[in-house]
């Protein structure tokens, strides 16, 4: 294991322990974090995914009324009646946290109350179709708004996702057992420190007492007879 | 109080006016470019941009992906479907779990 170069200290063996501690409790807090935002992005993506494939189908519904009621007039006419819009949407946007994404939430109002009240023309000189034409585009409003919301919340999210993903990964494989290895290269080199110091001390003491009590003389005096 | 504005072409978005939504007709990628950014920066929460539009922005729409406002969602034009909006949401489920387990094709 390739770890960085480090002091064989006490004071470093402190701050590597605490560094593990620390990486160990962020490593399971982000764990934590990236299983929650995916069980909530999974629901979230079906959502997204249903409800894109309904608007997508109404506005194409919608598109080929257009078509037909674009058949039955004049450009000019069309754009005369389009031209100035009775309704209009208000978008009060606020953002929601979810584990630390901030999602955008929509809540819109519209200018008039009355759904129905729509057409921004009068009825003698447009085709009815042109009539269901807005009609089929004014039902599908609400769906575009909540997918306008969700399918922006999906994107968040899952950019979240790949963040954290990344940095579990980074403390798994990399800070975690980089931490863990300079613990025991510190322990080790500590612990063969102590034993040095130990057999340093044994030796200044033979030395000693060597001097003061001259026992190998004594040793080679007593051996001297008796060969 | 923010807006909605639709971008595009102006046969698939004209119908929107009628709704209240503004409409910004654009052709152009360029001027698609400069006008995305004028609405970005000018109070627009929401931005829905056809797909005949979006597929030359790619870079100026990644641009606005990390941020919360303004959403940007692609809708299919008076052309028909090309299947960028659905792809886009496969992308967003491969970014976030390595691999399309949701919504990939059974062959």
């Amino acid at each position: 294991m390739a770890f960085t170069q480090v002091n064989p200290t006490r004071m470093e063996l402190t701050k590597q322990k605490k560094k593990l501690a620390t990486a160990a409790r962020g490593h399971k807090l982000l764990k934590d974090k990236r299983d929650e935002l995916m069980r909530q992005f999974l629901d979230l993506a079906r959502e997204n995914m249903a409800l894109r494939r309904k608007v997508e189908a109404d506005i194409c519904a919608a598109n080929q009324n257009f078509v037909i009621a674009r058949a039955d007039m004049s450009e000019e006419r069309l754009h005369t009646a389009l031209m100035a819009p009775k309704q209009e949407v208000y978008l009060d946007a606020s953002r929601k946290n979810v584990m630390s994404v901030e999602i955008p939430v929509f809540a819109y109002k519209i200018r008039i109350a009355d759904e129905n009240d729509i057409y921004s023309y009068g009825f003698a000189f447009t085709s009815g179709d042109l009539d269901d034409a807005v009609k089929s585009l004014a039902d599908i409003l609400p769906d575009m708004l909540r997918l306008a919301e969700i399918e922006k919340a999906c994107q968040l999210i899952a950019a979240e996702i790949e963040k954290t993903r990344r940095r579990v990964n980074a403390l798994e494989h990399v800070i975690i057992p980089g931490a863990q290895a300079n613990i025991k290269y510190i322990s080790m080199k500590l612990d063969e420190n102590e034993r040095g110091a130990q057999i340093r001390l044994m030796k200044v003491k033979d030395r000693m007492l060597e001097e003061t009590h001259h026992y190998s003389e004594k040793e080679v005096g007593y051996a001297v007879p008796l060969s | 109080m923010y807006k909605i504005a639709v971008m595009g072409a102006y046969d698939s978005i004209y119908g929107f006016a009628a709704l209240g939504l503004d409409i910004f007709s654009v052709s152009d990628v360029r001027e698609g470019e400069r006008l995305l950014r004028r609405l970005a920066e000018g109070g627009y929460a929401v931005i829905y941009i056809t797909e005949a539009l979006a597929s030359g922005l790619t870079q100026a729409l990644s641009r606005y992906r990390g941020q919360a406002f303004p959403a940007i969602i692609q809708i299919p034009g008076i052309s028909g479907n090309t299947g960028a909006g659905i792809a886009g949401v496969k992308k967003a489920v491969r970014q976030a779990v390595g691999s399309d387990i949701l919504f990939e094709e059974r062959g």
